[in-house]
């Protein structure tokens, strides 16, 4: 019956992200930190155990002990946590939040999340996001441009589950949903944020390493929620205008067969 | 059985209330929690609407609005008569004021009954607008509220008030635990009133 | 009050044992009807593990079972997946776990450990087990309907929800059931505990398990409202076309929504559930650990350690459990300000469960330690609450949260603790109070053979899932093998999957020995473990009344091992010679 071989990872996945070390830092400490309790924690449980297990004519002891020394152990607990979340949460989180790439720093994205796709919609050479409009959203047009009327969004590029970034470059992406909640997810990149209808919410990240990711949704959307796969290349800056290039010619030979029809 | 179970009439020392009157007052915590919530939720949406209608357009009858609150208010206050009455033994008087509290409650209803259909024969429903979804789910579910009490309240004055007869100290205790329902109902109406029509 | 033993008045077959008003009873039917949903749940997620395990694999088994609607050609449909998902946490935490926990144990022991004839409202109680049956009985129909049960989760996010097929309505309306039968018996169980104690019983001599639920109910009474208040709201949406949770301008799958206005918020649905499902998770933990202190102040014959700790604890995470539940939330697009206030308040409840947890296992430092079956459950549910809590660290912060936000570390870390933890004090409380219902007791070579296996299996299930969850794997997946993050840990799924089934065949010492021993178990004394609370000075099993006389109390509730004493406990109900 064994027809996929799975395999036996038990720890992350590889971190190409600028931001990624501060998840992972977290993370790893918080793991440490569990490990030691809880092995010190289960040598008393075990000790207690053993030691005390009941044996004729030894009576079990009505005094309490007293109760100081898990005073000390519950301080250093509360310390400890206000340590991480201080000291290691707090700070990944607020980068993450408010170190958001501006407009001319960062490649720009607008992504629009549907039943189960991935739509990506880039701003094209005139740097310039093109409206959506909920009316015209199709099949053939899932970002709801209009092509014909608005000049800016002549030139956008729209892919589907098709995304494309620069890498050691900022790239911010505004995440938009058509129908329900999904996640835009990127493990490689520790990139998660819901994707809320009715809201527009940015993300952003900065990869260090060039290649081809999954992006996945994480967040129950519908039956196929499972194969809501997208799929992310990161490449040099002149691989990523080339096929931008390549995109917008694509996208222009789209509009004039529609014309001649 | 209720002479096994001790402080079903009499009030216990320490707490000094029997039994169903702590019952009545932990489901009223609830019910608190309940139209809270409702509250939260009008406020998070008007809070986050683009747009929301201004008493032109929502069409609110003010005016009957404000006499269905003189009318639950003097129910409140025949409802308490009623209990008053008993306290001083007085089963017709009882019979009076909760039969009046009773009429007063269905006077309310009569006048939302009117006011809904005049909303639906405008074409106004539910879906129609967020505004009028929290209207209608606000007022329909105190309405419900309403309408039970009616029931009970109803069951209390003729057939249930056979229990006067054999235990009148646990019947007076019914019909205060009633009353701290009715009172409740009144006061979730006190906030309705100007959140939905006035503000 | 009375003071003499009403002789039980004769009553019908059908008042005695099925519209019954005797707590005892209301008890016993909550529990086996809790039981009998705890192995529909299981069946669920039984089919589920198969899927997981084999995803490529056709099983004609499965189709012949559920159809080929849901089954066709052998491979379960994705949608079918989705309802199996939806209504195995929902029948699991409310049609399983609380009831047993709450209404099967609660009613049960509650009134008999503080001296009582019975709950303050009989009749109530009874109403509230025959509205929960009610609720029961819909969401099991709801598989049956068009589109089949709910399939958008336990947590039923708008607007997902909100679009779903029928059986999402028979969910919420099953919900409205189920809450309205939890109130009832919240407010039954706050004021039996404040008005019916025994003479002399104040409240700091309760024993602790009174302690949990008496809390428990308070979080029931308190945080349900909120979800009865959200149930009504997605009704109205399902069915009147109002717009609470939904935005404007929906499409789905390429028609627009204009049966919706709009203007609404998927969020407000967020709050709304979350303010009580995370009260929900402090009911399901809270009732175990007051099983579990019993079990072990019974046998370690000595009081339990830090009692005013303990009970401090109690009342702090009760009310605690109101303030955090929006760290379910953190990557709805929140900022620094909420998920700090609610990071720290995340972190301080963990203080409170941490006391608790100490408290139990000092508990055991100079003890006489029995090791009998209630106490080997009891005190493996010790390290197995322990992981569980500990895991809960990463997902209560944000930057590690983002990592591991819907993957199986979630679903590691929460039943960690309710399976071997809440379900292990479940079980030590079927052992420990057998006798007490019956007069006889459980077979104890058959309770060992159910506890290893499952202590093992236990571990078997949900280690493997942190380990997935490490690797990013998503939950509520039904092919995970699509993706190179999900298929790097998938071996786990088969050990999961294997440790499942095998879980389920180390269930069965445990079905035959509660059947059977109902029958044919070894008849017992009426204190067979020596405690030292006062269920256990009325007869097993307790007659209509419980008490012959109303009982005073003179003492704490763990008397053990006093010095001076000839005997190793002291009852409550009786006197202490100066």
């Amino acid at each position: 019956m064994d027809e996929v071989a799975g395999g036996f990872g038990v720890w992350l996945p590889i971190d190409i992200s600028t931001h990624g070390a501060g998840v992972d830092r977290l993370i790893i400490v918080l793991h440490a930190f569990m490990a030691i309790l809880f092995v010190g924690w289960a040598i008393f449980l075990v000790y207690c155990l053993v030691r005390f297990r009941s044996r004729g004519g030894c009576p079990a002891r009505y005094e309490l002990p007293k109760a100081k020394p898990s005073k000390y152990a519950e301080i250093a607990v509360v310390i400890i946590e206000a340590f991480l979340l201080i000291g290691l949460s707090m700070p990944v989180w607020a980068n993450v939040k408010n170190e958001i790439p501006q407009d001319k720093e960062a490649t720009l994205v607008q992504v629009v999340a549907e039943q189960f796709a991935w739509n990506f919609h880039y701003p094209g050479a005139d740097g310039l996001f093109g409206k959506t409009h909920s009316k015209l959203m199709g099949a053939e047009n899932p970002a709801g441009l209009d092509r014909e009327k608005d000049p800016q969004a002549r030139d956008d590029i729209v892919t589907i589950n098709q995304l494309h970034v620069p890498v050691n470059k900022p790239v911010r992406l505004q995440l938009r949903s058509k129908d329900v909640i999904h996640s835009f997810s990127i493990p490689v990149l520790r990139v998660k944020q819901d994707v809320i209808p009715g809201m527009d919410i940015p993300t952003w990240f900065q990869a260090r390493q060039t290649g081809k990711f999954d992006i996945a949704c994480a967040q129950l959307c519908g039956l196929g929620h499972y194969r809501m796969k997208g799929q992310i290349t990161i490449e040099s800056p002149e691989q990523f205008q080339a096929w931008l290039a390549q995109e917008a010619a694509w996208m222009e030979g789209k509009d004039e067969e529609e014309v001649e029809e | 059985m209720s002479e096994e179970i001790p402080y079903t009439v009499q009030p216990h020392p320490l707490t000094g209330v029997f039994n169903g009157k702590m019952g009545m007052w932990l489901f009223l915590a609830s019910e608190v929690m309940l139209f809270g919530a409702l509250f939260s939720s009008y406020v998070l949406l008007r809070m986050g609407a683009t747009h929301w209608p201004s008493h032109e357009e929502t069409h609110l009858n003010v005016p009957l609005a404000t006499l269905n609150t003189i009318v639950l208010i003097l129910s409140s206050v025949t409802m308490v008569m009623a209990w008053a009455s008993l306290k001083m033994n007085q089963l017709e008087r009882f019979r009076l004021y909760l039969g009046g509290t009773i009429l007063l409650a269905l006077v309310f209803l009569v006048v939302k009954y009117f006011e809904y259909s005049a909303k639906f024969s405008h074409d106004i429903f539910p879906g129609t607008s967020t505004f009028f979804a929290i209207y209608f789910t606000l007022t329909g579910l105190h309405g419900l509220h309403v309408l039970g009490g009616i029931l009970v309240n109803s069951y209390l004055v003729l057939p249930g008030s056979r229990m006067w007869k054999t235990e009148p100290e646990r019947f007076t205790n019914r019909i205060e635990c009633a009353g701290l329902y009715w009172h409740f109902v009144d006061l979730v109406w006190i906030f309705l009133f100007p959140v939905l029509y006035l503000l | 009050m009375s003071t003499e033993h009403h002789p039980h008045p004769h009553l019908p077959f059908w008042r005695r044992y099925i519209f019954s008003t005797d707590h005892k009873m209301i008890g016993i039917q909550y529990a086996l009807t809790g039981m009998v949903f705890l192995l529909v749940g299981f069946g669920l997620i039984m089919a589920m593990r198969l899927q997981l395990a084999y995803p490529k694999s056709t099983f004609p088994f499965l189709e012949a079972l559920f159809g080929s609607v849901n089954v066709p050609q052998g491979i379960m449909a994705p949608e079918f997946y989705n309802q199996l998902g939806a209504m195995h946490g929902t029948i699991m935490i409310f049609l399983g776990v609380v009831p047993l926990m709450v209404g099967g144990f609660g009613n049960f022991v509650l009134p008999l450990q503080i001296g009582a004839p019975d709950m303050a409202f009989p009749r109530i109680n009874m109403a509230s087990y025959w509205v929960y049956f009610v609720g029961g009985v819909i969401m099991l129909v709801s598989f049956f309907v068009p589109g089949g049960a709910a399939n958008s989760g336990w947590t039923s996010y708008a607007p997902l929800s909100v679009i779903a097929t029928a059986g999402q309505t028979l969910w919420l309306f099953g919900m409205v059931a189920l809450i309205t039968s939890s109130l009832l018996g919240a407010l039954n169980f706050i004021t039996t505990v404040i008005q019916l104690r025994a003479r002399g019983l104040t409240f700091f001599r309760l024993p602790f398990f009174v302690w949990a639920q008496f809390v428990t109910a308070f979080l029931l009474l308190l945080a349900f409202p909120p979800l009865e208040a959200a149930g009504v709201l997605q009704l109205m949406d399902r069915l009147a076309h109002t717009s609470f949770f939904m935005p404007s301008g929906l499409v789905v799958s390429g028609e627009m929504q204009e049966q919706f206005t709009g203007g609404g918020n998927p969020l407000l649905w967020q709050h709304l559930f979350w303010f009580l499902a995370h009260p929900e998770v402090y009911v399901l933990i809270l009732p175990a650990m007051g099983i579990v202190a019993e079990v072990i102040a019974a046998n370690t014959r000595k009081p339990l350690w830090g009692y005013n700790w303990l009970v401090g604890s109690v009342i702090f995470v009760g009310f605690m459990s109101f303030i955090v539940w929006a760290h379910h939330m953190y990557l709805t697009g929140m900022g620094t300000t909420l998920s700090t206030f609610f990071q720290a308040t995340t972190m301080i409840i963990s203080v409170p469960s941490v006391v608790i947890l100490t408290a139990l296992v000092l508990s055991l430092w100079g003890a006489s330690i029995r090791y009998n079956v209630p106490m080997l459950f009891a005190l493996a549910f010790l390290p197995m609450f322990a992981i569980g809590g500990l895991t809960g660290l990463p997902l209560g912060l944000t930057a590690s949260d983002i990592h591991l936000h819907d993957t199986y570390y979630v679903i590691g870390h929460f039943h960690y603790v309710v399976a071997p933890g809440t379900l292990f004090a479940l079980f030590a409380g079927v052992y420990y109070w057998f006798p007490k219902a019956t007069g006889r007791t459980m077979n104890p070579l058959l309770g060992k053979l159910h506890f290893w296996p499952s202590f093992v299996l236990m571990n078997g299930i949900f280690m493997p899932m942190l380990f997935q969850g490490l690797g990013g794997a998503n939950r509520r997946y039904f092919d995970p093998t699509m993706y190179e993050h999900t298929l790097a840990v998938q071996g786990w799924s088969v050990v999961i999957s294997w440790s499942a089934w095998l879980l389920a065949v180390a269930q069965i010492p445990f079905i035959i020995n509660l059947l059977v021993s109902l029958w044919a178990g070894r008849k017992v004394s009426d204190n067979p473990w020596q405690a030292t609370t006062l269920e256990w000075a009325a007869p097993s099993p307790p007659p209509h009344g419980n008490f012959a006389a109303v009982p005073t109390v003179y003492c704490g509730p763990y008397e053990y091992s006093v010095p001076g004493r000839v005997s190793d406990f002291c009852m409550q109900h009786v006197a202490q010679e100066a």
